[in-house]
């Protein structure tokens, strides 16, 4: 009975992907009512040479190199700071788990309301404490801004997930540790690191593999602007494919994209599938 | 102390949220008062807006938002009830079965929805052109389907994997057959497990964007195709919008905590467990 799940993704998922590999050898426009020409590989020739691409690139890694980091460690603290059982601890964490529920195109439509220059909240708390004229939406600021309506939304998924791979840290472990006068780096470093780890590598990768797939919310909050300077490699593809209906380009460009988030998938899964993390967690509770 | 750290930190965290609230229920005026009003007389004014709106120089009448908000209940609705049904016969076979490559189908089913939406619109788009499945309710459905697939699969056979096969083999040794012994022993069981998988995906068909952007024409829209008509925008009523958004997302705070207990499940797709 695995056929008709089997087949609706095949239908939907495999036969478009056949399609647009083939449309990616094509010079081909839906705007224009010529017939597709075959090219070969000069889509994928002319996207390599040029630089406005490598740009999207840059600023999706840029991007990455800001949100990931700070995703990482501030789950990581929060994760620790909720640790220990207290009163209203799970108040604490479904409230603080709202924000990666919601829709990102609320979420940008609202920041966009938080960031304004004018009236925004944040430039007025800015001002408090000495910030004055501060201009989101500007070549240096925009992707920071960016990346912090990320941050706030994906946090919690860090919380949750190392807050299961603390809990699968046995008690006794650090009992045996403190008689063995272990202060807290070494029972950090040799105690709960080692069992933490592999969810550490579940949740880094993927959301490595999300940021990398970031639209929605950047497509409301700047839609890739000012100029190009928070043009995502996804929201280029969709310019390229809806905006300045470069078809087969924009069909070659997401292969490319397609590729790389494909090699990323494989890791994830195989870590994700192989090892022996669920089995860690499988008894515990957060 | 710590306390005070963990009470701040979620203050902090859930600042947007409130603010977006707040200014919903503000005036014009108190909404873009510099320095910001924090008390104010609260006025239910701009959801009265969202309902019903003030034309300039036409006679005022109803919007178009409860369209859009049957659209996104419709679409929602039936596609998570697909998906179960579809997914619910996968996941149980997986679980129960030997299926010849079930490793290798299960990966593929999962690497379904790891790929990048923006990658797979543009030949969609194309397709749906051409079989006239633009502005259209089945076309739309189909693709959450699609999407929830994965999901709903992976999740769904975590559940039935919790219940021992010993259960089916007992209702069957009683005279059921398969079908029944699924029916009358398994589901009851895997129940609350099948009701959280259906809310998870009734979330994500809700909050999704991207699809209904691209595929979706005025009948057809749904609530977040409406709200980002303020891209590019300025001037925006952003009464009327931040009241949109409140009764937006008011369903969706409602389910997390209804899903607090299965939120790491769903989050790593049923792989990692725990309470």
């Amino acid at each position: 009975m695995i056929v008709p799940a089997i087949l609706i993704l095949l239908i939907l998922v495999i036969y478009p992907l056949m399609w647009s590999l083939g449309l990616s050898f094509y010079d081909y426009s839906i705007m224009l009512k010529q017939s597709p020409i075959f090219i070969g590989v000069k889509n994928y020739i002319d996207i390599v040479n040029d630089p406005t691409i490598w740009d999207n690139f840059k600023l999706t890694a840029y991007f990455l190199a800001i949100a990931l980091p700070i995703e990482f460690l501030a789950g990581f603290g929060i994760a620790l700071l909720l640790y220990e059982e207290f009163r209203g601890r799970r108040i604490v964490l479904t409230l603080l788990l709202i924000p990666m529920m919601l829709a990102p195109i609320a979420v940008g439509v609202f920041y966009r309301f938080i960031y304004d220059s004018t009236f925004g909240i944040l430039s007025y708390l800015l001002s408090v404490v000495g910030i004055h004229g501060f201009a989101w939406y500007t070549d240096q600021w925009v992707i920071p801004c960016v990346a912090l309506v990320d941050i706030w939304m994906w946090t919690p998924f860090m919380v949750l997930i190392l807050l299961a791979g603390l809990t699968a840290v046995p008690r006794y472990l650090y009992e045996a540790a403190s008689i063995d006068r272990a202060g807290w780096i070494m029972k950090f470093r040799y105690v709960t690191f080692p069992i933490v780890k592999p969810l550490i590598g579940i949740a880094v990768l993927f959301r490595t593999m999300d940021i990398m797939k970031v639209f929605d919310s950047v497509f409301i909050l700047t839609d890739g602007g000012p100029g190009s300077s928070s043009e995502l490699i996804s929201l280029r593809i969709y310019r390229e494919a809806f905006q300045y209906f470069h078809t087969g380009r924009a069909a070659a460009l997401s292969y490319i994209f397609l590729v790389m988030i494909i090699v990323l998938t494989n890791v994830y899964l195989r870590f994700l599938i192989r090892r022996p993390a669920q089995t860690v967690t499988r008894e515990l509770e957060v | 102390m710590k306390y005070l750290l963990i009470l701040v930190l979620t203050a902090v965290w859930l600042f947007p949220v409130y603010w977006l609230v707040v200014t919903s229920l503000k005036t014009r005026l108190d909404m873009f008062a510099m320095p910001p009003k924090w008390n104010f007389q609260p006025i239910l004014d701009n959801f009265i807006d969202v309902f019903y709106e003030h034309r300039y120089g036409l006679t005022p009448g109803p919007t178009d938002f409860p369209r859009f908000l049957l659209n996104s209940f419709f679409i929602s609705l039936c596609s998570i009830a697909l998906v179960i049904l579809v997914g619910m016969l996968a996941s149980y076979s997986f679980s129960r079965f030997n299926v010849k490559g079930k490793d290798t189908w299960l990966f593929f089913i999962l690497a379904t929805r790891m790929l990048p939406p923006i990658a797979i619109i543009i030949p969609v788009y194309f397709m749906y052109q051409r079989l006239e499945l633009l502005n259209n309710y089945f076309g739309l459905i189909a693709l959450y389907v699609m999407f929830n697939m994965a999901f709903a699969v992976w999740m769904m056979k975590g559940f039935f994997d919790e219940i021992p096969r010993e259960l089916d083999d007992a209702a069957m040794v009683d005279g059921y057959s398969r079908i029944g012994a699924f029916r009358k022993a398994v589901l009851p069981q895997a129940l609350s497990g099948i009701a959280a998988t259906a809310v998870f995906c009734l979330i994500m068909a809700w909050n999704e964007f991207l699809f209904a952007y691209i595929l979706s024409g005025f009948d057809t829209r749904t609530v977040p195709v409406a709200l980002s008509r303020i891209r590019g925008e300025s001037g925006i009523n952003w009464g009327t919008i931040t009241a949109t958004e409140v009764l937006y997302i008011t369903p969706v705070i409602i389910f997390t905590f209804f899903l607090q207990k299965y939120l790491l499940r769903g989050i790593t797709f049923g792989t990692v467990k725990g309470k």
